[in-house]
């Protein structure tokens, strides 16, 4: 009886109902959109900012997450991974890390030098997959090596070239190589494609006076929700001397460039909210005062000053839900579209490079991209009408049905 | 004609305060988007001037002078083609405000324990004192005291790796313009801390001319920079210095053209703050014209009696167009001084280094500080009365088309 009651009352003034709704539905649309986009592009930041090299994952010596340096070791590391790689679920490779210096027939650079297993390393990073020349590297021990595309412009090689590497070893001995090009990858990530490059692990430890060790061994699991399952089991079967990171430590300006974003986001969001309660409060409160002749007839027919209150409340509360369904519904049907071809503006390349991101981005639908932000509106909504609700209760029949409108 | 609209405002105002909860409630509003909109805007902004600041601090130099194959190789074949002698007598002609030629190459530097890539930066220290990205505030050690100095300055990130310190020794290794290794050993006199720590692991500090000699380049450098008064205005610098290099093979860009990234920043900005502003309008603008058209509903026998006395339908239009453009001007005023309040407020910054790696990623530093732009409040202020003006005919327009006698006999 209230909800119908309610309902008729909101189509006593069918434009003032219509604009309170239009506001909601507005800022609903516009809050799904925001928050769809947003989810869609944590999730790009995120399995963007790790596939390339940080995996889920990665085991290392102790304190090499603060200085990555080279006597900092993880013995063993082939034969760790391959225990790994019999979790059922998860991949993983070993890796070594160095620095040097790479000399072309013109050219000399610093580089980063990875020794990665070319059977394995696949399976936890996406660059092997971006060689746009020539192939990625295949035996253990050949004295191969893959180089960014900036970084093989810069030198001036072609697959086939060949390049002196000069470093120095675990010992602090001086360490040097004579490798051929098998591949050059693009990954259109700046510092990746201008200074990193892949050799062979087995020919890394050669090389670098390694022995059987390495740096780093990374896992990846099946899906970042998988993680910390994974994390588990992997800490089960490591030995003495090593430690588990998570993609969160490896990379703790992913998750706090998200937090910053969020922060500013919800501020956004709450002015947004905080206005559509303010024309709910200013409509109810017309409302109410409009009717408080009829309100003092009801009151004095007997019905309880309660449900009078409540009545205010289903109506906001039904406007609300009004809001809510439209918005969803429009907000769904731009978001679905969007979420198929793309959104992108002007500008939104070059930001977009900086995190690693393609160009368009792709809106996530969920129910909670879908309701979050509608739902915010109703409970304001809802919240916004407890003071015009709250008057009535102090009303006295005979002088509300005296009251001048 | 005056007289008339003079009557039609005195009685907007009054009508305003006929029904003061509604009208307070429309002020809150307006007051909350309006601060909303210019604090919001204050902050960003003040985010976006960090970055680029920071950002300028290392290219440095809002316009740049370089060899033409400098910028997709960045090694030292890649000479400016005009000596270093006749570059600086032609800049310090020109009087920028700050000036300097540099040689900036990709290099490798080694400790004893670690090797690391770094770019090494050849610099006249007298002259980039003033605009380095180095805090010479809370520098270990010393800064170059010349272009012949014979030591090195490094950041802090990069002696921790190198697990070095002032008064030890590196080597840096680079390749002359023949492609012969060059290397030389260096004393770390220096140690310095600069505003992102990535720069700190990035640039090494030497004097000109001995990187002049160690890469044996006699009188010749990279880059020649200039910098101007304003980073968003370097049209006039930019425009100079071509003409300082007119008929020399180089190419001359502004810095938003050698960092794409920062250059995008300033449209991106302006961009952001017109959306937001109008969005926040939007959604006050329901509540504005919900009012509206409730105050004129409520009135109608009042205005039909007012028609039917002989007051002309635009008097009418304006009475109802003054009622709002009066809200909007009280909620602008409020939500103005609130914006003022809460920037002043702020004014040292809020910090924010709980997420510095990630403001980092971003390039923005862990500390941000509003800054309430003229622009800015005038966009905000403008947009707002404009629109608003926009949202107020239509109900206008409804109360001056009633037909007197229809009007004075509804019922309400």
């Amino acid at each position: 009886m209230t909800l119908r009651l309610a309902w008729r009352n909101l189509w006593r003034q069918p434009r003032r109902t219509l604009l309170t709704v239009g506001a909601m539905v507005f800022s609903n649309v516009l809050l799904i959109f925001l928050i769809s986009m947003q989810v869609g592009m944590y999730g790009l930041m995120i399995d963007n900012g790790l596939k390339f090299s940080t995996g889920h994952l990665q085991v290392q010596a102790p304190t090499y997450i603060d200085e990555p340096k080279m006597r900092l070791t993880v013995p063993a590391a082939a034969a760790l991974a391959r225990e790994l790689r019999g979790i059922d679920g998860l991949e993983a490779s070993a890796r070594g890390v160095a620095f040097a210096l790479a000399a072309s027939d013109e050219r000399t650079y610093g580089v980063s030098v990875v020794g990665v297993e070319p059977l394995h390393e696949p399976s936890v990073s996406s660059l092997p997959g971006l060689i746009n020349a020539g192939r990625y590297l295949e035996e253990d021990d050949a004295a191969e090596i893959v180089v960014g595309a900036v970084l093989a412009k810069n030198l001036k090689l072609t697959v086939g070239d060949e390049l002196t590497l000069l470093g120095s070893g675990l010992d602090g001995s001086f360490a040097a190589a004579v490798v051929t090009v098998a591949g050059i990858f693009e990954s259109s990530i700046p510092d990746l494609d201008r200074g990193f490059s892949a050799i062979p692990l087995g020919f890394f430890q050669e090389t670098f006076f390694m022995g059987d060790a390495g740096h780093l061994v990374v896992v990846t699991a099946g899906s970042i929700e998988q993680v910390e399952e994974a994390a588990v089991e992997v800490g089960e079967r490591l030995p003495d001397g090593v430690v588990l990171h998570d993609w969160d430590a490896l990379e703790p300006a992913l998750r706090q460039s998200i937090q910053a974003d969020l922060g500013s986001s919800f501020f956004l969001y709450f002015v947004l909210v905080v206005l559509v309660a303010f024309g709910v409060l200013n409509t109810q409160l017309m409302s109410v005062l409009e009717r408080t002749r009829e309100f003092g007839i009801v009151l004095a027919l007997g019905l309880a000053p309660g449900r009078v209150g409540r009545l205010v409340l289903a109506e906001s509360a039904l406007m609300g839900l009004l809001g809510m369904a439209l918005g969803a519904l429009f907000g769904g049907l731009i978001v679905s579209y969007l979420s198929i071809n793309g959104f992108t503006y002007p500008g939104m390349e070059e930001m977009s490079a900086q995190f690693n991101l393609p160009a368009s981005i792709h809106p996530r639908v969920t129910l909670v991209s879908l309701f979050a932000g509608p739902l915010m509106v109703l409970v304001f909504a809802v919240l916004a009408s407890i003071w015009p609700a709250l008057r009535l209760r102090r009303l006295e029949p005979v002088v509300a049905m005296r009251a001048a409108v | 004609m005056s007289g008339v609209l003079r009557i039609s405002s005195a009685l907007a105002w009054r009508n305003l305060w006929r029904n003061r909860r509604r009208t307070a409630i429309m002020l809150a509003a307006i007051s909350v988007g309006a601060w909303a909109m210019i604090f919001l805007t204050a902050l960003t902004q003040g985010m976006v001037n960090e970055m680029i600041r920071d950002g300028l601090s290392v290219l440095p130099g809002h316009v740049q002078v370089h060899h033409p194959d400098y910028r997709d190789d960045p090694s030292i074949a890649n000479l400016i083609p005009v000596a270093d002698g006749e570059l600086e007598d032609r800049f310090d002609a020109a009087g920028f405000q700050d000036w300097s030629t540099r040689i900036r190459v990709p290099a490798v530097i080694s400790s004893e324990r670690e090797t690391r890539g770094v770019t090494l930066l050849g610099i006249d220290p007298a002259r980039e004192r003033n605009f380095t990205f180095v805090d010479l505030e809370t520098l270990d050690g010393r800064f170059l005291d010349g272009t012949e100095d014979r030591g090195i300055v490094i950041g802090r990130k990069l002696a921790d790796t190198l697990e070095t310190r002032t008064g030890k020794r590196v080597v840096v290794m680079s390749q002359d313009p023949d492609n012969e290794l060059a290397d030389r050993g260096f004393r770390v006199i220096g140690v310095y801390r600069a505003n992102l720590p990535s720069y700190e692991e990035q640039f090494v500090l030497i004097g000109k001319r001995t990187a002049q000699q160690f890469l044996n380049v006699d009188d010749r450098v990279t880059e020649a920079i200039a910098i101007g008064d304003d980073f968003r205005e370097v049209e006039p610098v930019l425009q100079e210095v071509r003409a300082l290099m007119h008929g020399d093979p180089v190419t001359v860009n502004a810095w938003w053209d050698l960092d794409t990234y920062l250059g995008a920043m300033l449209p991106m900005m302006d961009g952001f703050v017109l959306v937001w502003v109008i969005v926040i309008f939007l959604a006050l603008s329901f509540g504005l014209v919900n009012t509206l058209v409730m105050s004129v509903f409520e009135r109608v026998r009042e205005i039909g009696v007012m028609l039917a006395l002989g007051m002309r339908p635009s008097a009418i239009r304006w009475q109802i167009v003054v009622e709002s453009m009066l809200l909007l001007v009280f909620g602008l005023v409020i939500g103005n001084t609130l914006s003022f309040a809460s920037t002043y407020a702020i004014r040292d910054g809020i910090d924010v280094s709980i997420v510095a790696e990630g403001m980092e990623m971003m390039g923005a530093s862990a500390r941000l500080v509003p800054d309430l732009t003229v622009d800015n409040v005038v966009l905000a202020n403008v947009v707002v009365l404009v629109l608003g003006f926009f949202a107020s005919l239509s109900p206008a327009w409804r109360a001056s088309r009633y037909d007197p006698i229809e009007a004075i006999t509804t019922v309400q």
